[in-house]
This record gives structure tokens, sequence and C-alpha cells, in this order.
């Protein structure tokens, strides 16, 4: 059993399903991006550069106090299901799995600590934390930024902050977001409107993985574009007020939903939980919308007999490579599309 | 042509791998290519949206048909480099790029002045006692080999000590 293997054993904080807003806010995020001062950006240094790299910071992150007893991997030593079961537990970049060389990634306790070397930046830093919690995600970020300056010096400049690879993110180099679930925003056709608004203030909107891919089972993360010029506790409350915007307007639409539309909710929500429980083959995408249903059904106490972190594990376990690292072996598409239903359908018994 | 992995919808990427050199194709419909982790979304990347900003800046330039030639003195990557990756070389580059940058960080973030937070000058002191702590130790390591070497014992058991000393202070600091 390899060190990742254990960690097939937990709940990612992410998932928990706890925390403020738990019936519409997934989970909160910061990221902050720096460099060490000596060195070119991982993109343009040569490759015994970026080995060196990868050793200095080896040093500090493994060094410090907040990062004790994390799991450590060197990207090129782990095997392709691995490197997916990390991306899809949001614990590594795609960037990670495409181009391992010289990269690492430590993850500290229960996961909500992740730091990837030799990212865009030399580090990031991840912190998650279950529910609308942006602010205790910043408190960690800052402990184990701190802890990493006694170690190592990064670039910065009075000017312009900490200095980053891309300028998209230099000053802060702070990206808070937020992973909302949005069903009645959906249903009643006004995200794109909610989206449109958004972006006009400053903020992205994307879908569960990141960048450029889609918005699967109603989920969306919302974060801040702008790193320059703002103070990280300006960021974060801007983020916030507007995230609380969209909650109210979440709300809102589930009430309407209720009162106007109660047939069709209803219909929609015990439909999704009807086929997940009786499906033999299903695929992702699939599982995800009629997950997102159910989890509406939850969240909405339409359903009783199963609780948000159920639905929540599902979410995950019924990723290509968690159902293949739960099964031992690599499985083909149509293989995983039958032991995904079985899954599904022992999960919900709760067997 | 429908996809090799399904079976079912149609094939839209199209993969050609070489190891080895054996030539593998593989045609994928979109669903099982973002299985398999192939990015198959266009990115429409970072270095687009970014051309696309400083375009605005080097209006005159462009008229006048030169590409900028201006190079970072600490890594060497051009300026020209920068619009097409959209990253720059390293934290120098701010400096050696600063009149084309300016406009570019106030058009993406409104700002040119970083106002958060900056390194803790404590922190920074802690860093520098730390460095020195671990030079002196590595240092004294170096200088008791030599000393067992050459059996010099009392000088060793003094190096011993030392370093006990170092490693003790290496561990407070650390808190």
């Amino acid at each position: 059993m390899t060190k990742i293997d254990h960690l097939l054993k937990q709940t990612c904080e992410w998932l928990r399903g706890t925390g403020p807003n738990s019936d519409i806010v997934m989970s909160s995020r910061i990221r902050l991006a720096r460099n060490l001062e000596k060195f070119p950006f991982s993109h343009w240094a040569s490759k015994k550069q970026e080995k060196e790299i990868l050793e200095v910071l080896e040093t500090a992150v493994l060094g410090s106090e907040l990062m004790k007893g994390s799991l450590y991997a060197r990207m090129a030593e782990v095997d392709d299901v691995d490197k997916q079961f990390l991306l899809e537990r949001h614990l590594i970049s795609r960037e990670q799995v495409v181009h391992p060389e010289f990269k690492g990634v430590a993850v500290g306790d229960k996961e909500v600590v992740s730091i990837m070397i030799n990212e865009e930046d030399h580090l990031r830093i991840q912190v998650m934390q279950s529910g609308f919690n942006l602010q205790e995600c910043w408190r960690i970020a800052g402990r184990v930024d701190d802890s990493l300056h006694k170690r190592t010096q990064f670039a910065f400049s009075p000017d312009w902050g900490y200095l980053t690879a891309c300028p998209t993110n230099v000053g802060t180099g702070l990206r808070a977001s937020v992973m909302l679930h949005l069903p009645s925003l959906v249903m009643t056709k006004q995200i794109n409107r909610v989206i449109q608004a958004i972006t006009k203030l400053g903020m992205t909107a994307r879908g569960l993985y990141g960048e450029g891919t889609e918005a699967e089972g109603n989920f969306f993360q919302i974060s801040n574009q702008i790193t320059l010029g703002s103070s990280e506790a300006d960021i974060i409350d801007n983020l916030e007020r507007i995230i609380r915007q969209v909650i109210g307007h979440e709300e809102n639409a589930r009430k309407v939903l209720m009162k106007q539309n109660k047939e069709l909710l209803m219909d929609r929500i015990w439909r999704a939980n009807g086929a997940l429980r009786s499906a033999y083959i299903i695929n992702t995408k699939e599982t995800m919308a009629l997950l997102s249903m159910v989890r509406l059904g939850v969240d909405m106490n339409l359903i009783s007999d199963v609780d948000r972190r159920a639905v929540n594990e599902l979410l995950i376990l019924t990723q290509p490579a968690h159902l293949q690292k739960i099964e031992g072996r690599v499985l083909s598409s149509a293989q995983r599309d039958a032991r995904r239903a079985h899954l599904i359908r022992r999960r919900l018994e709760g067997r | 042509m429908l996809c090799d992995e399904c079976g079912k919808n149609k094939a839209t990427v199209h993969l050609t791998e070489i190891v080895n050199d054996q030539v593998t194709k593989l045609n994928l419909c979109e669903t099982c290519a973002k299985e398999r982790g192939q990015d198959v979304e266009q990115h429409f990347g970072v270095a687009d949206l970014l051309a696309a900003l400083s375009d605005v800046e080097a209006v005159p330039q462009a008229a006048a048909g030169a590409p900028s030639k201006l190079k970072c003195h600490h890594c060497g990557l051009g300026y020209e480099d920068f619009r097409k990756i959209g990253r720059l070389g390293c934290s120098e580059c701010y400096g050696s790029f600063k009149p084309n940058l300016l406009p570019l960080l106030k058009r993406i973030h409104g700002a040119i002045q970083h106002v958060g937070k900056s390194p803790d000058p404590t922190l920074l002191k802690e860093y520098k006692t730390l460095t020195k702590l671990q030079e002196e130790l590595e240092a004294a390591k170096q200088d008791l080999q030599k000393a067992v070497k050459n059996e010099e014992f009392e000088e060793a058991a003094a190096l011993r000590d030392k370093i006990k000393f170092l490693e003790k202070k290496m561990k407070e600091g650390k808190g």
C-alpha cells in the first residue's frame, strides 16, 4: 500500500459537507503563489535549476513545523492513476499531471493544506475548508506562508508585491475561491445572468475542475481576478460579499421552485434518486447531474435517508481514478461505468 | 469514424503517439478523451489574452513594424517571448520590462502599487539567523570528520559539543 492509498480512506476536507452555508457552499479555498528569489521561474529554468528549486523547496516545506507528518511525493515517481487521483481530490493541478518532471506535492493533515512545487510558480500554497469559510483558509495560509518565510526568501518588491511568473497573479499572489452548488439558479435559467454580473465585478466563475471545465453537477467556482492593489483582507471581503449575494439568489430560487413548481422539482429530485439506485451502467457526467439533484433533495430536507456527506463522497469516489483505486486495478471506460453504478447502488442503500 | 474507446460516439480527438519508434494512432470521442485526461478543450490561454492586452499599448511599436528587442539582462527572456508564452522568465523581468509592464498591470488589475502583505522583517531575521547557523553546522561537521581522521580527539570532542549546541539552537529557532 502506498502513502497515497491511505487518502482513499478519508474524506477530503472540501467534501466534508460541514461548515457555514454548507447547503449551498461546498468549499472555500485560498491559494498563494510564491517564487524563490535566486532562480528563474519554473517554465524558464534549466533542468538543473528546476531540480535545485525542487530540492530547496522540499527542504523548506518539509522542515516547516506546520507540515510535519505530511505526505510528500515527487510527481515523476507517482503512477498515472495516482496522479489522476490527486487531481480529482484537488490536491494537485493539471499542469503537475501533464508535466510531472521536477514537480512535487506535500499534502498536510486531513488534506487541508497542499503545497505544490514547480507549478507555474515555484510554490503554490493551497488551503481548503469545507463550507463558506475563507477567513479560516486565509488564517491557515498566512501561517504556512510565514513558516516558509523563515526557511527561504521569496521574490518580493515593495511596489509590486510577490513576483509571479504570470503578471495576473502579481501582488498578493492570492486567489480566493468558493465552490457553490447552484442547481436552482440553473433550473430557473438565472445562472447566466448571475455569472455575467460576477464577471463584471472582476470575479471569474468556472466549473468543478477549474479552468476550461464545464460546470458539471451544477457546481461553480467563483474566484477573484485582481491580485495587485488590494490587500488580502479586501480581496477576501469583496469576494465574500458577492458570494453572499449568490447564496441569497440560490436560496430564493429554491423557495420559488418549491412554491410555484413543486411537482417539477420533486420529479427531478426523485427521478434522479431512483435512477442512481437502479442503474447498472452510468458514466461520470450523468452521475454528476443526478447526484446534484439528490444533493438538492437532501439540502432541502426532501430526502432524509442519505446525508450530504454521503452524496459528496459519491461525487469523488465515482471519478475515474478513484474507482480504479477502489478496485485496485486499471479499468476500461465500460468497466468503470458498471463499477460506478454498482458503487452508487451500494452506497445509497447504506451498505 | 467511431471512438476507439467506447465505440459509440463519433471520434473528434485524434492522437498520434510515438513510443520507441512505434506509431500508435488513437481516435477518441470528447468524453473518452476527457476521461483519459487528454486536454481537448482549446485552451484560450493567458498568453493570448495578455498579447491582446499589451497590443493596445504597443500600437506605436507595432505600427513601426518593429517587435520589441527588449531582453531581461538577468535571465535572457525577450519581451517578445513574454508576449508569446504569457509568462515572465524571472523576478528580475519585472524591472527589465517595467515601462511595458506598467500599462499592462494597470489594465489587468486597475492598479500598479502593491498594498497587501509584505515579508515580516522579523521572519527575515530568523531566516538569516537560521541560514547562518546551518552554515556553521555544516562547517563544524566537516571539521569533525577531519579531526577524527587525524586522530585529534580533544578537538573532535569540542566539535561534537559545538554541533550539539548548534543543533539545539536551530531547533529552538524553528518554533
